[in-house]
């Protein structure tokens, strides 16, 4: 066991140092880079052979990419080209934006996605169920960008309900204490913070919950299909239970475990989708930070940073689900 | 990061779809199969929606010259003498829909668009599946340190978002252009058509013709290219049509974020509705409206037929 | 087995939670809070809260440290200039110097400074603050720290120990006398003392907060306390912090205050970087100014009510050509290609509204532009009889084009370039488009290694000055237009920038923009575009600036 621990942390490692120095070697070849975002049109050709200079790009590649994998060891992804501020202050502010979107999707998701499902299934072949299936394959069919515009546009500017941008009401003196707005006004009783924030998740939230909505709904109706169509059911059906207690006590509890796990599967495909819903709605998280360190910008530190930072956690987190796998499955341990 | 916490689980998603398609199609093998699913999917009114859906599709799209009114990429006076940066023309004589923000003729742009967007879509697809069933093929067949070695690049692949990866695959090209997107687009189906392709030939190494194969001393290389390739190929085809629909989803995508095609004289639905759509949503809303009623029908039909087609060989449906 | 794989998948989802929760609880922990302070002042209003939506993030508070618009918005109401502009206009007004002279070498300036004012910390302007200011900057140790004083090497030329450096130096010869000394002349000033770069900042907080530490940190740089978070000026308002989270800038009225004291109380400056976003926070009256309107919806939003306040153009977007190619050093080559040019089309189909052709490289309002240029109006005959003369017919051109970018001379480059490039095949000329990123090798490409034959490029003035339009362009070789023969050129412009008479120097310039036009030809002016703003009704008192430097003390917000 130790033994496999060690052998898959030695693996981490060479593929770190590995992605590092490839990011490294990739971004350096490109055209443009740091100089060239620092500089404006008024640079003349003195500054920009200075801040060659002062950036160490006149030394030989070598040292330069000693210096930085010293940086990077000690957890100094450098600062932001644009803001000259530290590339970790930038990404751990970002971060709490894009959960607080992301866990507010999931909940639309849920909420509205199992009963639908199970509606769906219900009432199968009938129009109900055929209108949600047609809904569901439009909702994977749209592009969510041009969703989000009609919805801003129709619900913030044709209609005056809500606000079209933003986390927070402009000028809301808020207290930032965790960075998840919403969680922020509870803790100091900012109630009315909480609620503008609350307000302003409403869209973009519903704008990222449209697929993972659609495929809860799927999987619900057929996972409740499934199971209307085993022999237990059919059994309670033919003891002459009522119609209630079935529903209740069977067919939901057992068709709702693939929906479970299905819901845990959709965190990725949100980071996806918060990337196009941020630039919609204007919303300060990582999806606006990736966009932003790339076009425009420029920002290749950040851009590194986000993307060594996305390697690592992935390692590291299929490091775990496989040590888990250990300690459930006593089979694997052995092998 | 946020989303790394899910990317593994994510990845597991993806493959257990497609392990339940490789199952389904490969199990039962041959001809038979495929006929009675053919036979079903001629009864099946959704996957009849979807098929006129993307012949409708092709057709406009080989013939968009014949089809469209006029040169999409040509400039009309009588277009541009009323065109200001606040005020596209509508519909006049000899142009139907009006004109696009330049003055061009957009009814011929978005018949035009229908090839562009087949030509992203098809390439992007097929890309990806030529690289993906290669590689999928390789593992399948030669097996040990290999198919390890391309395994786990499939699943760091798979890991990642699609269209994040799509995003840094064209942030690390520095530059985009109509083919660093299809290549960005493509790359993300790689990894999608390696596993479908590798669990297939898993599959089939078991199968009675190719242990028969086997016995009969017929060479290895024959029986991977004669009878395990061409069975696992149905497979791949379902997946292929779902792919079609994301692929000119993602390029749409790509559009948005100013990481498309920046060669705004190419008609592609895509992008018309990416930059010129979205640019223009207040002025004249027919510039989203149409490129994405086109999107959405197009993607609507490939993911009717492939979800039917995907039905169709599941042999727990056969009853 | 099944069992074990569908409670191994849940544990995986549970750990994938637990990182995420960790990770957040980190971030959380990361998190800054600055809005404990400076929250109170506003609620007591009388003047009320001025919003105003930025597009874009500044860099830091230290005016010398910043070369773009959105940074000098907020530098620009916190501190005060030598010389200011008239509002709404190029033309120079006393500032902090109430009035200045210049002596007949033009090397020696003589600032008269205001009496009895204080910069935010409390201590006093005066000579000894100004002049330490002036030193500071000459004396700037650290090439970090250097090469981001973009405009004081454009302007001074270099720094202590260079001899390209125009400075000497600077001596108080009384408490409201500073003087400073020159090298040499320069066509810049006094122009240039008004660039907000140079705005002038308290001694006392620059030392306290280390105002000249610059340090270099992989790719980039992190600029001081002074810089971030304690910027200390004379101006109307004061630092209130900047919530990033939010992208909220807050500045405060500053009572003390030596001209016009704020109407407001208090000002926050919201950063919006979508144009379309922009607009509909305007609609929604989250916010009561705007930058940058997108150019489609000027209109729209003038039929609502709102108030489109366009800045006098003071702007200028032309077509580069690089006569590194042979066939472009023809004089006739680059003819034909101004006249294939349909600028007048380009002006009423893609220009912001306002915008007008240009003839020249300057807008009309600076010394200097001549109102007998030769000009060339669209004339696709005469363009393809040239091109034949030339022997260039069936001529290929790369013309490169920036992406991902909009400047207000350029909302959007994409439709400009596929207009003219449509326009130059209507002439016989193949044009093969080459798109690169604004800061992924657009100017790399075009300013450095010149691979380019046509480009579009532009400026945004900064003071009244001609040297600032076309000396910047055409005063020396540049690898933008290849251009190394056009000694004559280069000499003209010299000339007419050292002339110190500002009779003579009108002429001379005057000559120099004739020559440009039928000569030298390097390259085709195209339009100037005046970049607007818009407000709510209630907003009064704003004045656009041609420089794009507004001033917010003057606005009011009425019921």
């Amino acid at each position: 066991m130790v033994r496999v621990i060690l052998r898959r942390l030695i693996q981490l490692v060479v593929t770190l140092i590995a992605l590092t120095t490839l990011v490294f070697f990739w971004l350096r070849s490109l055209p443009g880079g740091p100089v060239d975002a620092l500089l404006g049109e008024r640079a003349t050709p003195q500054t920009r052979e200075l801040l060659t200079r002062a950036l160490g790009y006149d030394q030989p590649i070598w040292t330069q990419y000693g210096r930085f994998v010293k940086n990077v060891v000690t957890g100094n992804f450098g600062n932001s080209i644009r803001t000259g501020e530290p590339v970790m202050d930038v990404i751990s502010r970002s971060f709490p934006a894009t959960i607080e979107l992301a866990i507010a999707a999931i909940i639309i998701a849920i909420g509205l996605g199992i009963p639908l499902g199970y509606i769906a299934a219900r009432y199968r072949g009938r129009l109900l169920d055929n209108a949600t299936i047609i809904v569901t394959l439009i909702g994977i069919s749209i592009p969510i960008f041009f969703l989000g515009y009609l919805l801003k546009d129709l619900l913030t500017q044709n209609i005056h309900i809500f606000p079209p941008s933003g986390r927070i009401t402009t000028g809301m003196d808020n207290t930032d204490v965790t960075g998840f707005f919403v969680l922020d006004g509870l803790l100091t009783r900012e109630f009315d913070a909480s609620a503008d924030a609350l307000w302003h998740l409403v869209l973009p939230a519903l704008t990222l919950a449209t697929i993972p909505l659609a495929i809860i709904i799927r999987i619900t109706r057929a996972s409740v299909l499934d199971v209307l169509d085993e022999d237990y059911i059919r059994t309670a059906d033919a003891k002459g239970l009522r119609n209630t207690t079935i529903r209740k006590r069977h067919v939901l509890r057992n068709a709702l475990l693939p929906v479970v796990t299905t819901i845990g599967l959709q965190t990725g495909a949100l980071l996806a989708g918060a990337v196009l819903t941020e630039k919609v709605y204007n919303w300060g998280g990582l999806g606006t930070l990736i966009t932003d360190s790339i076009s425009g910008g420029r920002d290749y530190p950040v851009l590194q940073a986000l993307i060594l930072l996305a390697a690592a956690v992935f390692i590291v987190v299929n490091l775990l689900v496989d040590l888990s796998y250990a300690v459930i499955d006593p089979r694997v341990r052995v092998q | 990061m946020s989303g790394t916490g899910g990317l593994a689980t994510l990845a597991d998603h993806k493959r257990r779809r497609i392990e339940e398609l490789t199952a389904r199609t490969s199990e039962a093998g041959g001809v038979s199969l495929i006929r009675d699913a053919g036979r079903r999917l001629l009864r099946n009114p959704t996957a009849m929606v979807g098929a006129i859906i993307i012949l409708l599709f092709l057709i406009i799209a080989i013939f968009a010259p014949l089809v469209a009114p006029h040169d999409p990429v040509q400039r009309f006076p009588e277009l541009t003498k009323d065109l200001t940066v606040d005020t596209i023309p509508g519909a006049t004589a000899g142009h139907p829909l009006g004109s696009d923000p330049l003055g061009r003729d957009f009814a011929s742009r978005m018949i035009y668009g229908a090839r562009q967007t087949l030509f992203v879509g098809v390439l992007a697809t097929f890309i990806g599946l030529l690289f993906g069933v290669v590689l999928g093929a390789i593992a399948g067949a030669v097996g040990g340190w290999l198919d390890v070695l391309i395994m786990r690049l499939t699943d760091v692949m798979l890991a990642l978002p699609s269209l994040l990866l799509a995003i840094t695959l064209v942030a690390l090209a520095s530059r985009s252009t109509q083919w660093t997107v299809i290549i960005a687009v493509a790359v993300v189906n790689v990894p999608i058509f390696a596993r479908l392709l590798r669990g297939s030939m898993l599959a089939q190494r078991e199968s009675d013709h190719v242990l028969a194969a086997r016995a009969l001393g017929v060479r290895r290389r024959d029986i991977v290219l004669r009878h395990m390739l061409p069975n696992s190929l149905t497979a791949v085809i379902v997946q292929a049509t779902l792919t079609f629909a994301v692929a000119i989803l993602d390029a749409a995508a790509l559009s948005f974020l100013g990481l498309g095609d920046p060669d705004i004289n190419r008609a592609e639905w895509g992008l018309m509705l990416g930059v010129d759509g979205v640019r223009y949503f207040e002025v004249r809303p027919e510039l989203a409206y149409l490129p994405a009623l086109a999107i959405i029908f197009v993607a609507l039909g490939f993911t009717l037929l492939g979800e039917s087609m995907r039905e169709a060989l599941d042999p727990k449906n056969r009853r | 087995m099944r069992a074990s794989r569908m409670q191994a998948k849940r544990l995986r989802t549970v750990i994938a939670a637990g990182v995420i929760a960790a990770l957040a609880i980190g971030a959380a922990g990361c998190a800054d809070s600055d809005r404990d302070s400076g929250g109170d002042e506003g609620k007591a209003a009388t003047g009320g809260t001025f919003i105003f939506a930025g597009a874009g993030d500044p860099k830091n508070f230290d005016p010398i440290f910043n070369d773009d618009g959105e940074s000098f918005r907020p530098i620009r109401q916190m501190y005060d200039t030598l010389i200011e502009h008239k509002p709404g206009t190029a033309e120079l007004q006393g500032g902090l110097a109430e009035s200045w002279s210049n002596d007949p070498t033009g090397k020696i300036w003589t600032f008269k400074l205001r009496q009895g004012v204080k910069f935010h910390d409390g201590s006093a302007l005066d000579a000894t603050a100004v002049c330490a200011n002036f030193d500071r900057w000459y004396n700037m140790k650290g090439e970090a720290a250097q090469s981001q004083m973009i405009y004081y090497a454009d302007v001074f030329g270099g720094f202590a120990g260079s001899p390209d450096a125009v400075y000497d130096n600077c001596k108080a010869q009384d408490a409201n006398t500073a003087v400073v000394t020159m090298k040499k002349y320069k066509g810049a000033f006094p122009g240039a003392f008004a660039l907000t770069a140079f705005s002038i900042a308290s001694p006392t907080a620059m030392k306290q907060y280390d105002a000249d530490k610059v340090t270099q940190n992989g790719d980039s740089f992190a600029y001081s306390a002074f810089a971030n978070e304690h910027p200390t000026g004379t101006g109307a308002f004061t630092y209130g912090g900047w919530n990033k989270a939010t992208g909220e800038i807050t500045l405060n009225k500053n009572p003390d205050y030596w001209g016009d004291k704020a109407k407001v109380d208090k000002m926050i400056i919201k950063i919006i970087k979508d144009e379309n976003t922009r607009k509909q926070e305007l609609r929604a009256g989250t916010v009561q100014a705007i930058d940058f309107p997108a150019p489609a919806d000027r209109k729209a939003l003038a039929g609502e009510g709102y108030k489109v306040l366009d800045r006098p153009a003071f702007n200028i977007l032309y077509l580069g050509i690089n006569q590194k190619n042979p066939k472009l050093k023809d004089l006739r080559v680059r003819q034909a290609i101004a006249y294939a040019l349909n600028r007048a089309q380009l002006v009423q189909t893609k220009g912001p509204g306002g915008a007008t052709v240009a003839d020249e490289f300057m807008p009309n309002t600076v010394l200097g532009y001549a109102a007998d240029v030769q000009k060339y109006d669209y004339n696709l005959e005469k363009a393809k009889q040239l091109l034949s003369e030339a022997g260039a017919t069936g001529l290929t051109l790369n013309f490169y084009y920036p992406t991902e970018v909009s400047r207000p001379y350029m909302p959007n480059p994409q439709e400009i370039f596929t207009v003219l490039a449509n326009d130059l095949q209507a002439a016989g000329i193949k044009v093969n488009g080459v798109p690169r990123p604004w800061n992924g090798g657009f100017k790399d490409d075009v300013q450095q290694f010149g691979k380019q034959d046509l480009h579009i490029l532009g400026w945004t003035g900064d003071y009244n000055d001609p040297g600032n339009f076309v000396g910047t362009f055409f005063g020396r070789e540049k690898a933008e237009f290849g251009d190394k023969d056009m000694t004559e050129m280069f000499t003209a412009i010299g000339k007419a920038d050292a002339t110190v008479d500002m009779a003579a120097k009108k002429t001379a310039w005057e000559q120099v923009n004739r020559d440009l036009a039928t000569k030298w030809l390097p390259a085709v002016p195209l339009w100037h575009a005046p970049p607007a703003l818009v407000t709510t009704k209630n907003v009064e008192g704003l004045v656009p600036s041609p420089l794009t430097n507004e001033e917010f003390n003057t606005v009011t917000l009425t019921k």
